[in-house]
């Protein structure tokens, strides 16, 4: 919403300063988005006299002129300045527009200098119109009467500065987008007086040779009230100068007078108001009806819009004329040859014109204004004010009024607790100040029972009284006031076990050296179907780019992507990671937590130690591994290769304890990351942190720890077994041998490929474990020892048809 | 006794002369072994008069000693001598790199999110949350926000796809974590003390605009908590957030469907020499929307709105890190580049907390 001080003051008396007026306007919810103040530019150009011009002698079409300006304003001491001028009507005696060296010349961009031009001092400027960016006028310099008050601002005498101020309206107050509305919130606050508005009815001379009904359908709800009268004899033409300034300063473009005047209106009062070129309304009615659906309109923004059944149209005898509340018609509009208008004033129904809008993308200044809600009460007067206004400006004679519906009964009463600002805000505000805050505003006061006025809808209750009275009291005024602890004493933990979870998969996986990433949670449809989505129920109705189609169905594709575009940055080697949700369903719920890693390149960079190797699947495995033990999961699970069509079938595996799955780690499958452009190979791993189970029993007390005080034996064990039997196979068969003493095993060593194949067989190849054997009674004879061994060999051979390595 | 003390200046030279080991033992065996001239001495203090034996056997004793003592001396001198040898051989170039450790990083949201739980947990505020995909009951209507309010159009919301024959209306990506507000009330009921920090989504994309963004819901629900509540937990959040001694907030009216009275909150600030300070300086920045929860918000959530009132509030949190940080780019937080996660990332263990400080 736009407006200029001085349409302001049209309602408000006040001698406030424009800062204090900003500031109000804010405070009070109504916040100033931006100020144009023309002092700001022109404030230093002031009216002077050209002393005497005499010729260049130096340039034949420059003159030299003596100015008598004044730097202190009017009646302050005068200074004469040498200008140097190109203009032809510099001359003596010329009263014109001085700046002094030092001004910013807008029209220009130019800072002047004091300088010489062909030899001769210029200390200053005369200015044109155009240097004043008031027009394109440059044929010469401003020109004035003389007896224009020297030491003027020029601004001022041309009544120039008149600061435009632009304000962001809350959709719940559809009141302050009519200047009346804002004068009446600073005249609450205390910023002056709201002026007395009497609006006189122009008694009909004739009665209106146009009709207007509503349909039936309409009048309960769409449209409850129609009215307008005919005006005839009208001359159009452009409009006042001080109406087309007014319009100009906040953006529109005058158009004609009668246009002109239904803007003004729309602004002034926030009462939005259509005016049809009665010749071309066809059998002198107009009907209020909704559309059939299918009918046309060429609009007057120029576009040819089809209605949808339902909408509201007004329609004469042949064909619609305008969009109810909308817009109006191409047709039937004003042109400079219109001299009988009929004038519409309507209320409309705020959902329909919204949602008729909406389908039609239609933003005009009626739409916005009817769907937050103009003031029903106003419809008449408002009516009258503009008959009044074309009467004033395009003469001509008013007919009767004619209307359809009644003026729709907003009256409604809350309770005025003055009690509840104390307790609701926290501010002490006296009882009588809260009731004269609300009279100020329009409401009536009957007893303790508040009713808002008609061009409030937004009040709806009592607690809006209470916001009405702070906001005017200045919530700026508001002290913080402690709030007790909830529980007195140290504050308990917060966090659930999940969130625990979250932060530390994420802080473990930055300790391991992976790198976090926040992407976005839509990813495009191709990449989604390559992770198992894609589907419709994923799908974004109304996505912003064809890259954001699809809720991720995994971290991974993301990730991939993140790492394209750092190879393509010229970054080989990375560890990326993301915690947070993807995406198995569309319905609110349907989403998981997952941690992922991923790992692109080398380990490390080249250094003299040769650290540098591929990232491989088992650095993925054990950073997986490294994360479910910092989410708690028990360190003996089972691992699988069913893994899903992204991962490399040969290369990765499941990590899971029974059905329930906690982690896929492994190689990425080359076809994707060729579909996503990432050169690989890539290492990665999707942890789902929420299948990780929680502990039975959560006791911060620890098992108590059985040291044995006796010495554990380690025994090695090299194996031939064929190429694709797993370790883990070997291990359990190993470890099965004496659960009591065997404390550990662990593969050290794997002998594979085509030498081990040249030496050991075909389709062959070597584990080497160690076994720990850790006695708790007595130290292990030789015996015994040689016993276990022949057990794990006999146990290994069973399981895996391994036999011990000559 | 001269030939003691011969013996001894003998021995004594020879050891301190002895160039290795080898040396030294010759000379232990020569004088202390048991065919050695000491040893052969102590042996004949068996056949002096008790008198001599007297004078002679504690100074044989006395002399064994001391050549004991030189012997081993020597031999500790030697093996420090071929040590250092050996160390000044040993020379490594220590201006190489060490071994490389690999150093992952926090990203800045994630960071700011365990900073924000931090203080708020201190306050009592527990962590809610909710779905990303969300109804539209609980993204608007629970919230005050009929189908046709205008502020349901300027949320710019994006739609999820809905089957031809599913009569519901579409889901929506939440537009903010206000329907966590809902969940928590209705799930818990009053009183209450949550935040909601989270990912949240509008179509809007330009220099300051992302179409995912992240932001943190506050919510507080008792018998009589006023606006004056909320600007002390705000003021508190900010000064612990901000790591700044002082604060100032300006509360100013303003508009949000589900809370009445509402407020636009304004940080005093200073942007002298293009650098942002809080809590100084002449200059206001808006950075959250707060307000009394709204009656029929409370009554939306199964909550008595005569019975129970409180406070609720919103603010951007990749907004807060980039003011705090000094991080110029919303979309750069979304792009993932290693350069930018490594520049403004923070480090495994830098664990924001109350007692050492949120930031190092």
């Amino acid at each position: 919403m736009k407006f200029t001080l001085s349409w302001l003051k049209d309602h408000l008396e006040t001698e406030a300063p424009l800062g204090d007026i900003l500031y109000a306007l804010t405070d009070l919810g109504l916040e100033v988005e931006e100020v144009v103040d023309p002092a700001d530019r022109l404030g230093a150009f002031r009216i002077c006299r050209v002393i005497e011009a005499v010729q260049h002698p130096n340039a034949d079409r420059l003159r030299v002129c003596r100015v008598e300006t004044f730097p202190d304003g009017p009646g302050g001491r005068s200074e004469e300045v040498q200008v140097v001028c190109g203009a032809p009507n510099a001359r003596t005696g010329l009263v014109g527009v001085f700046a002094p060296a030092g001004t910013h010349v807008p029209g220009t961009g130019v800072d002047l200098k004091p300088g010489l031009i062909r030899g001769v001092e210029s200390n200053g400027m005369l200015c044109s119109e155009r240097e004043l960016e008031l027009s394109d006028n440059h044929d010469g310099i401003i020109d004035l009467p003389a007896d224009a008050p020297l030491g003027v601002r020029f601004i001022d005498w041309r009544g120039l500065n008149d600061p435009m101020i632009y304000i962001k309206i809350t959709p719940n107050r559809p009141d302050a987008l009519g200047v009346r509305g804002i004068a009446r919130d600073l005249a609450a606050r205390g910023l002056g007086t709201l002026k007395p508005q009497q609006i006189q009815p122009v008694a009909g001379a004739f009665p209106s040779p146009v009709s207007v009904q509503i349909d039936p359908a309409l009048k309960e709800k769409g449209c409850p009230l129609f009215a307008g009268r005919v005006i005839r004899g009208v001359k159009n033409g452009p409009s006042p100068l001080w109406l087309q300034a007014r319009l100009k300063a906040i953006g529109l473009r005058p158009i004609s007078a009668l246009v002109d005047i239904t803007n003004f209106f729309t602004f002034d009062q926030n009462r939005p108001l259509h005016v049809f070129d009665v010749a071309k309304v066809a059998g002198g009615a107009l009907r209020i009806h909704p559309a059939a659906g299918g009918e046309t309109l060429l609009a007057l923004d120029g576009k040819t819009y089809t209605f949808q059944p339902g909408m509201m149209a007004i329609s004469d005898a042949e064909q619609a004329e305008s969009l109810a509340g909308v817009m109006g018609g191409e047709h039937s509009g004003c042109t400079d040859a219109t001299t009988e208008v009929f004038l519409e004033s309507a209320y409309w129904d705020p959902i329909t014109v919204a949602t008729t809008g909406r389908a039609l993308k239609i933003n005009s200044d009626a739409r916005y204004r009817f769907e937050r809600g103009v003031d029903p009460a106003f419809t008449l007067p408002g009516l009258e004010a503009a008959t009044r206004m074309i009467l004033d400006l395009c003469g001509g004679e008013a007919s009767d009024v004619v209307m359809d519906g009644a003026v729709p009964d907003t009256r409604r009463a809350y309770r005025l607790d003055t009690a509840r600002v104390q307790s609701l805000v926290g501010m002490d505000i006296p009882a009588d100040a809260q009731r004269k805050t609300l009279v100020a505003l329009g409401f009536t006061l009957e007893g303790d029972m508040a009713f808002p006025p008609s061009w409030r809808p937004d009040v709806l209750g009592e607690a809006d009284l209470v916001e009405e009275v702070a906001r005017v009291a200045s919530l700026t005024k508001l002290v913080g006031r402690p709030m007790p602890r909830a529980r007195a004493g140290v504050p308990g933990p917060i966090l659930t076990p999940l969130q625990q979870r979250e932060k530390a998969a994420r802080r473990t996986l930055a300790a391991l050296g992976y790198n976090e990433c926040v992407t976005y949670s839509f990813i495009d449809g191709a990449a989604a179907a390559l992770f198992g989505g894609g589907q419709d129920a994923l799908r974004v109705e109304n996505p912003i780019s064809s890259e954001m189609t699809h809720m991720r169905p995994d971290l991974l594709p993301g990730l991939l992507q993140a790492a394209a575009r750092n190879q393509a940055r010229g970054f080989a080697d990375m560890a990326l990671f993301e915690v947070g949700p993807a995406f198995h369903g569309g319905e609110p719920g349907e989403q998981h937590l997952q941690a992922a890693g991923l790992l692109v390149g080398a380990t490390a960079a080249r250094d003299p130690f040769g650290s540098r190797r591929p990232a491989d699947l088992y650095d993925a495995k054990a950073d997986a591994e490294a994360v479910l033990a910092a989410l708690g999961a028990p360190a003996k699970m089972q691992i699988t290769r069913k893994v899903a069509g992204w991962w490399h079938p040969g290369r990765s595996g499941q990590m899971a304890l029974g059905p329930n799955v906690m982690a896929t780690f492994g190689e990425v499958h080359p076809k994707v990351l060729k579909a996503l452009d990432v050169k690989g190979p890539a290492m990665a791993f999707t942890i789902m942190v929420a299948n990780v189970p929680l502990p039975k029993v959560k006791t911060p007390t620890r098992p108590a720890l059985a040291l044995s005080g006796l010495q554990a034996v380690e025994r090695d064990f090299a194996f031939v077994v064929d190429a694709r039997v797993e370790a883990l196979t070997l291990l359990n068969a190993a470890q099965g041998a004496d659960k009591a003493l065997i404390e550990r095993v662990a593969v050290f060593d794997q002998f594979s490929g085509d030498k081990a194949e040249a030496q050991m067989g075909p389709g062959k190849k070597s584990l080497a474990i160690s076994v720990r054997l850790q006695p708790t009674d007595k130290t292990l004879t030789d015996e015994e020892i040689e016993a276990v061994s022949a057990k794990i060999v006999e146990k290994v051979a069973k399981a895996t048809g391994g036999i011990l390595r000559g | 006794m001269d030939a003691l003390t011969d013996l001894k200046a003998r021995y004594l030279t020879g050891i301190a002369a002895a160039g290795d080991e080898a040396a030294l033992e010759e000379l232990r065996l020569a004088a202390l072994g048991k065919k050695g001239e000491v040893s052969l001495k102590m042996r004949e203090l068996g056949q002096m008069s008790p008198d001599e034996r007297q004078t002679a056997g504690p100074a044989l004793n006395a002399l064994k000693d001391e050549l004991d003592a030189a012997l081993r001396a020597k031999r500790v001198a030697l093996a420090d001598a071929a040590l250092d040898e050996r160390l000044k051989a040993e020379w490594l170039d220590v201006t190489l790199p060490g071994r490389p450790r690999p150093r992952g990083t926090i990203h800045p949201v994630s960071q700011v999110m365990e900073e924000l739980t931090a203080i708020f947990a201190d306050m009592g505020f527990a962590v809610a949350e909710g779905p990303q995909i969300e109804t539209d009951w609980y993204n608007f209507d629970a919230l005050n926000i009929p189908p046709e309010h205008p502020a349901r159009q300027e949320h710019d919301t994006f739609f999820m796809a809905r089957a031809a024959d599913d009569p519901r209306p579409p889901h929506v990506l939440r537009t903010h974590t206000s329907p966590v507000q809902i969940r928590a009330m209705t799930a818990q009921g009053a009183p209450i003390r949550v935040i909601a920090p989270g990912r949240v989504y509008r179509m809007d994309m330009d220099q300051t605009h992302s179409p995912m963004f992240h932001q943190v819901e506050g919510l507080a629900i008792d018998r009589d908590l006023s606006m004056a509540n909320l600007k002390w937990v705000l003021e508190e959040f900010c000064r612990a957030f901000f790591e700044v001694p002082h604060v100032d907030l300006r509360f100013r009216a303003s508009h949000f469907p589900f809370t009445e009275p509402s407020a636009e909150v304004d940080i005093r600030c200073s942007w002298a020499g293009g650098q942002l300070k809080i809590g100084e300086g002449d200059s206001w920045m808006e950075i959250l929307g707060s307000g009394m929860v709204h009656p029929k918000v409370l009554k939306a959530a199964g909550v008595d709105p005569d019975q129970w009132q409180g406070f609720a509030f919103g603010m951007g949190i990749d907004r807060i890190a980039m003011l705090k940080y000094g991080i110029p780019d919303l979309r750069a937080f979304f792009e993932s580049d290693l350069r930018w996660l490594r520049h403004y990332g923070f480090a495994a263990l830098d664990l924001p907390t109350l007692q050492g400080g949120l930031s190092r």
